[in-house]
């Protein structure tokens, strides 16, 4: 299948969340040197449970799609599940199998988050 | 082919070490092995053999430079000029270097053709103390052809001397470094059909006499005793511990193959396709093309971006196409940076590209735009 479904240029030209928060409890911006890619999200936590999330920045198709679904995918979620969110499920949301290259456009996504929940943690410590 | 089957000659013949022994395959290994310099000095039409050091790659050829050269006549305050379209290999060094002794970097801006700005380059001629011009032959991403003849001329009148990263010219352009009078000229192996791995410094003698040496060990040395080492001649000065013996006498054969269809011919060609392709290029709908527009002084590079889409995805589906290019900053991030893009697709042609290949790429590209429903 090519990289290049419906759904994910449908993403890249509609994403979901995107955007700034008001009210956040975390941000993180994570960056790949070699293609450009740059992904910002806010992150809002509400009794350690992720209450709302938005992205934004520049990227290409994969990168924006993976993005969007994942910041679908973890709200409601707590820290711990955040955290333990494997790079498998963005493949596995995408449904497009990546090479080496790519698969670090789709990761970028999951790699701000997951910064941006461990700063939260650092922060405001939880049980 | 004739690249590969030479270096497997090598590994399956005469695997031997060069300088080193007598025995008659380690003397057919030297032979080869120094034959491929006698090449490549007949390829840049250096003066002497004594002016070839084989290196790693470009990279490490500019370190040499600035590790050897640079440490003993750089001083803080000193300044070293380089332009904002360069290749991280030709940044970086000299960075390393303000960092251990302070000398000043200028980076030199573009006209908005993408040319050097040689006003702004004379201006700094007069204002700093300009030690070293290091710049590079012809960009990997803009195709621009710097002049540098008439850049080293503008060196040496203020005192300077003229470094020239070759990577690129090297495969498309005549290079006769007597001729532009450059002080160092580099380049590497795989970018002209040679193997990775092997690169060249071209010197002149009489700076590579003077200066220290930058690798310690056996080869480089006359004579080692405990309490110090006298050098070897050039060029083994510079070329310490077993070389990459294959990956030299591989880039012999490639040069030997590029000298076959001629420096000259390959250049004509190149600009023949880029006046094919240009004009079909520039009437894709939102597509915005960088470095100089004519053909004159540029070489056979074209870098473009698509608007609303990302450079990444144009090589990605072109890839999908069976057409190759490179998408991304091209390890020339400052230039990114100066002309506030993330990155570009680059179209580089080479003798063995058609017009065919390149109406395939521009049918790709109409054919992303349509996916992307723009």
């Amino acid at each position: 299948m090519s990289l290049f479904a419906e759904h994910i240029i449908d993403l890249y030209k509609n994403p979901l969340n995107h955007g700034v928060l008001k009210h956040v409890s975390t941000s993180h911006r994570s960056f790949n040197p070699l293609c450009g890619d740059d992904i910002s999200v806010d992150l809002l936590f509400t009794k350690s449970r992720l209450k709302d999330i938005r992205h934004r920045g520049i990227g290409c198709a994969i990168s924006q799609a993976s993005i969007s679904l994942l910041s679908e995918d973890v709200k409601g979620k707590t820290v711990d599940q955040i955290l333990k969110i494997p790079s498998e499920k963005v493949t596995q949301l995408l449904g497009v199998s990546l090479g080496p290259v790519r698969l670090k456009c789709a990761l970028l996504g999951l790699e701000a988050i997951h910064q941006a929940t461990l700063s939260y943690v650092k922060k405001r410590p939880h049980s | 082919m004739q690249v590969v089957k030479a270096m497997d000659q090598y590994y399956l013949k005469y695997r031997a070490n060069i300088h080193r022994s007598l025995y008659p395959l380690s003397e057919i290994a030297t032979t080869k092995y120094e034959a491929a310099r006698k090449i490549i000095q007949a390829f840049i039409h250096a003066k002497s053999t004594k002016e070839i050091i084989f290196t790693r790659n470009a990279t490490e050829a500019i370190n040499l430079v600035a590790f050897t050269w640079g440490l003993q006549h750089l001083k803080k305050g000193d300044t070293v000029v380089l332009s904002v379209m360069e290749h991280h290999s030709n940044i970086v060094p000299w960075q390393l270097l303000r960092e251990r002794i302070g000398i000043d970097l200028h980076f030199c801006g573009l006209t908005n053709t993408g040319r050097l700005d040689e006003m702004e380059l004379k201006k700094v001629f007069l204002k700093k103390r300009v030690k070293l011009l290091s710049l590079v032959h012809e960009s990997n991403v803009l195709g621009t052809i710097n002049p540098i003849k008439r850049l080293a001329s503008l060196a040496h009148q203020h005192g300077a001397l003229m470094l020239v990263d070759g990577a690129q010219s090297a495969a498309h352009l005549e290079i006769n470094v007597q001729d532009l009078g450059v002080d160092f000229y580099v380049c590497t192996g795989h970018k002209m059909c040679g193997p990775t791995g092997i690169g060249v410094l071209y010197g002149k003698e009489g700076l590579l006499n003077s200066m220290p040496p930058f690798l310690g060990g056996g080869d480089m040395i006359r004579s080692v005793s405990k309490e110090r080492s006298t050098w070897n001649e050039l060029p083994y000065k510079f070329e310490a511990g077993t070389p990459n013996i294959a990956g030299a006498i591989g880039l012999g054969e490639a040069v030997r193959y590029l000298q076959k269809i001629g420096m000259k011919k390959i250049h004509q060609y190149e600009m023949k396709l880029f006046q094919y392709g240009l004009p079909r290029l520039k009437k894709i709908p939102g597509i915005k093309i960088f470095g100089p527009q004519n053909f004159l002084s540029r070489g056979g590079i074209i870098s473009f971006h698509m608007e609303g889409i990302h450079p990444h995805d144009v090589a990605t589906f072109l890839g999908e196409k069976n057409v190759c290019v490179r998408s991304g900053n091209h390890c020339a991030e400052p230039l990114m940076r100066y002309l506030k893009i993330p990155g570009t697709t680059r179209i580089s042609f080479y003798f063995y590209n058609t017009e065919e290949d390149i109406d395939r790429c521009i049918s790709a590209l109409y054919q992303l735009r349509n996916i992307f429903s723009l």
